[in-house]
């Protein structure tokens, strides 16, 4: 008892080595300027009724936003749930990976795809115009429409990936004993189906209510400066009004909210865990005509919702539709490659002091510095969390923390703290790791905790020394979740939005912020570079999550 | 316990059922005598379950009808037909609790709530689990939560119980225990009852009779006296483990229902009612029960002598049994209760009471039937 005590207490000490970096960072990079927005919010300039009555109403609008967005997500992701899960038909991986692709989209991509389609300049438009001279006819969904559009897009992933994963760990042979012992179809639904799948379709509603409710870019973009939820404003405060008691207050509601979502979301998962079928019931071919039906034209109504904005956004990229700014004479309509030739010119007057091309630089540069840094930190955590000891079940949660509140939020306490050092570009890739550590973290941590150690004490006693244990057991089983994990921190890096558009310096912009510099400018040729932009952010992250599947680990990336 | 077959209650006539091109039953046809168990015994993929199901209506044979009390259930949905299902891995619903579990049936029934109470107090007496109503399922034990499963299909009052595989997934000691439990509920409610498994003990136990299930047909069927002294096909004797099966061709017809086979191991003589002709190719069955050990070293081959074998005492002795003595070295010794597994050199197992020693050559006088 004596040893094992001691051997606990050696075991309890030898992580705190592990943690020393980590805790460095996310002390000067996360509590620190969390505690100054706490200090500044606790400001007396704070409270005015002003203020008050500003908060109350971005918070409702936040919430209502979100509240509907989820309800919209679980209208479609439930059926498509069942689909995916129950169904076998042709192209259906392909139809999947369609309507996973979204969600792993940076925001701003997910913006650009729906204005290029249904925005005042998409597809849509410019073609109704040329379809009716008579402007009467033509739809132009307002900007709350494309905002709840976007969120049903970026979402209903979680809620197939969720739901599905219930639905096809839901023992058949329940629905079959039901039916046996007097069930009816519909009472089957009611009394067995229905609540074995209750927690997980909750479980589901809240992680999509907390990425509508934390949605920035989309809303920023698609949003026209006329819808604000509580990240928009605390953007539009900072940048804008100069506000920061104001804008520290808000980041505070919304750190409040979604710790709350967050706590009550993983609360669900812990007891989410009954009804493990021995084997997932075997997806099979629509069997009946109703099956055939709703097959179909589900199939149909996902592959046009999901397609048509992917390909709408390329497709917009290459295709002159109206004047650009400034331009004398005719012009020329369809195809051109301008919008990406510009992108390497440097123009006076321009948004830019350099070359919008020099951007995509940038972004990978800081993605690159990313990666290291968040390898480099994520590393020592998660082999001190593989073997949790009552230091790592409080670290655990805190090193997680990051990943629930918002990214403006954390781009205000980099203001706010280190606001001397706001002329350095540096400042943006510590900001990107902080976002990308919780998952290089989540990503390494299960790879690490699967390592068995009987498979090293087998390696070793089939005569492996320690390093050829380390090359033969550890090093080829992590590869690939390093890779997973790079990959991460890589696209994390590239699509980040919120932090970045508030410390990117304007000389250093990364391919986000000037995509959004270009939307917010008029003119088509503008309108037509945030496009190619968008498209090329678009192609960097689908080769890096192409390059995540194929080395895809069992158990990496579940959060 | 049989019943003649125009008391059946179920009858299957002729069904047969595909997957894709893939014929996974044919021509199965069979009766079901009231309060009799019929145990459709098979390896794993010979259609068993499948058979199950299309009697529960949870899938739909190609061909054939199904009757129960001369009633043809195609058209009657698996929520009409007042079947219990037991399953291998229970099913039991993980979000009730163990009463809710067993009233199911009832609530969907819309029985009243004091029928419920006393009806699945009532089931839970049955299966020896008084006082669990309010227990968590998923707290149970495997034996348990069987009990439960078998509880909540009885409550339902079934015209018809089935059983797939109920007891695959527990333990020796505690399926013996159970198998038990169930026969005499069987006995004492006399509910018909199929049950199905892979598992010849338990199905030899339980059933008042077997239907083997080869490649999607019946290849036998009796009662498992009748099934054990009589497995008609090399397959069922190797499945059911019977003895050592072994290949021979027929030399010649020696007097009446006799005839002499060859084999790799030696020449037999067997008594068979079927007709045979000179080198067809038969099967032989040689029971590892030995008749006699050779008492007196043969006069060709220097053998030990061992004591003379009284076990088993209800085989009885076949004709001309002098040449159907099995010779070989001893390669290995298995100990199992009472007797010890011998097998010899050429493949051949026997029980014997003493063990020889491994190397030892030895002679033994077993049964041998022809299989046809």
């Amino acid at each position: 008892m004596n040893i094992s005590r001691l051997t606990s207490a050696r075991a309890h000490l030898s992580t705190v080595p592990l943690w020393i970096l980590p805790l460095t960072f996310l002390t000067f990079a996360f509590f620190f300027p969390l505690a100054r927005i706490s200090f500044l919010t606790l400001s007396t300039s704070t409270f005015n009724v002003e203020n008050l009555y500003s908060a109350q109403r971005v918070a409702w609008f936040t919430f209502y936003q979100a509240a509907l967005s989820t309800l919209l997500t679980l209208l479609l992701g439930i059926p498509s749930a069942i689909l995916f899960s129950h169904f076998d038909f042709r192209g259906k991986a392909l139809l999947r990976a369609l309507v996973v692709v979204p969600f792993l989209l940076p925001t701003v991509v997910v913006a650009a795809a729906f204005t290029s389609l249904i925005g005042p300049r998409g597809l849509f438009s410019t073609f109704q115009a040329s379809l009716f001279s008579l402007s009467s006819f033509a739809f132009h969904p307002s900007p709350f429409v494309l905002i709840l559009a976007a969120h049903v897009f970026y979402n209903v992933a979680i809620v197939i990936r969720i739901v599905g994963a219930a639905l096809s760990n839901l023992n058949p042979k329940l629905e079959d004993t039901a039916r046996s012992l007097g069930a009816d179809p519909l009472h089957v639904w009611l009394n067995v189906t229905a609540p074995l799948l209750r927690p997980s379709i909750l479980a589901a509603a809240l992680l999509v209510f907390l990425f509508d409710f934390s949605s920035f870019g989309v809303i920023l973009l698609l949003g026209d400066a006329q819808f604000s939820t509580l990240e928009t404003e605390i953007y539009f405060q900072t940048v804008r009004q100069f506000n920061l008691p104001l804008a520290a207050l808000l980041s505070i509601i919304q750190l409040v909210c979604t710790l709350l979502v967050s706590i009550l979301y993983s609360r669900l998962m812990s007891r989410n865990s009954y009804s493990i079928a021995p084997r997932p019931a075997p997806a099979h071919k629509p069997n009946n005509f109703k099956q055939r039906i709703f097959t179909f034209a589900l199939c149909s109504l996902l592959a046009v919702c999901f397609a048509l904005p992917l390909a709408a956004l390329p497709f917009r990229s290459f295709t002159r539709l109206e004047a650009d700014r400034g331009q004398r004479g005719e012009i020329h309509y369809g195809f051109t490659t301008d919008y990406y030739e510009e992108l390497f010119v440097n123009r006076r007057g321009s948004v830019f002091y350099a070359p919008p091309i020099q951007a995509i630089f940038n972004s990978l540069l800081y993605a690159s510095a990313t990666v290291i840094l968040s390898l480099l930190l994520g590393f020592p955590a998660a082999f001190a969390l593989v073997r949790p000891t009552r230091l790592e079940k409080i670290l655990d949660p805190l090193i997680m923390l990051p990943l629930g509140s918002s990214t403006v939020m954390l781009g205000l306490g980099f203001i706010i703290t280190y606001g001397r050092w706001l002329a350095s570009p540096w400042l943006v890739p510590f900001a990107h790791t902080l976002v990308a550590l919780p998952f290089v973290i989540r990503a390494l941590q299960p790879a690490i905790a699967s390592i068995p150690e009987r498979l090293r004490q087998a390696a070793a006693t089939l005569g492996a020394s320690p390093f050829e244990v380390w090359w033969n057991v550890d090093l080829p089983i992590l590869r690939r979740a390093t890779l997973a994990a790079v990959t991460f921190a890589f696209t994390i890096s590239l699509g980040e939005f919120g932090a970045t558009l508030l410390i990117a310096r304007p000389e250093y912009p990364t391919i986000p912020v000037a995509i959004e510099r270009f939307l917010s400018q008029p003119g088509g040729l503008n309108y037509g570079q945030a496009m190619a932009m968008a498209t090329i952010l678009m192609a960097l992250t689908v080769i890096s999550i192409m390059l995540v599947e194929k080395s895809r680990f069992p158990n990496a990336g579940e959060f | 316990m049989r019943v003649n077959s125009k008391m059946s209650i179920l009858a299957l006539t002729s069904i047969a059922k595909s997957y894709g091109d893939k014929p996974l039953l044919q021509n199965i046809s069979f009766t079901l005598g009231e309060g009799e168990t019929v145990c459709l015994l098979g390896a794993s993929g010979s259609g068993k379950s499948t058979l199950l199901r299309m009697i529960a209506g949870l899938e739909t044979p190609d061909l054939g009808t199904i009757f129960f009390d001369d009633f043809d259930l195609a058209s009657t949905p698996p929520h009409l037909r007042d079947f219990g299902l037991v399953f291998q891995d229970y099913a039991l619903f993980p979000h009730l609790s163990v009463k809710d579990n067993v009233a199911f049936g009832l609530k969907i029934r819309r029985v009243g709530q004091a029928e419920i109470s006393e009806r699945t107090a009532n089931s839970l007496k049955l299966v020896n689990l008084e006082g669990f109503e309010q227990r968590n399922v998923n707290d149970l034990s495997g034996g348990e939560q069987q009990r439960v499963a078998l509880a909540r299909a009885l409550t339902i009052r079934p015209r018809l119980l089935m059983f797939d595989e109920p007891l695959g997934a527990l333990d020796k000691t505690l399926r013996e225990g159970l198998l038990n439990e169930l026969r005499s509920i069987l006995r004492r409610t006399k509910i018909p009852a199929i049950y199905v498994t892979h598992d010849q003990e338990e199905a030899f136990a339980i059933a008042d009779r077997v239907l083997i299930l080869h490649e999607g047909s019946i290849i036998c069927e009796g009662t498992p006296a009748e099934v054990w002294a009589n497995p008609k096909s090399a397959y069922v004797a190797k499945f059911l483990g019977l003895g050592n099966v072994i290949d021979g061709v027929v030399k010649w017809k020696m007097q009446n229902n006799e005839w002499k086979v060859e084999s790799g191991i030696g020449e037999f003589v067997v008594q068979c009612k079927h007709k045979h002709s000179k080198g067809e190719e038969v099967c032989l069955l040689a029971r590892p029960f030995v008749e006699q050990s050779n008492r007196w070293p043969s006069r060709r081959r220097a053998s030990i002598r061992l004591e003379r074998q009284k076990f088993p005492a209800a085989v009885s002795r076949p004709e001309g049994c002098d040449q159907n003595t099995i010779h070989g070295k001893v390669a290995d010794v298995i100990f199992q209760q009472d007797k010890y597994k011998i097998t010899l050199d050429n493949g051949l197992y026997v029980y014997l009471k003493d063990a020889p020693k491994v190397g030892r050559k030895i002679s033994v006088k077993v049964k041998v039937e022809c299989l046809g």
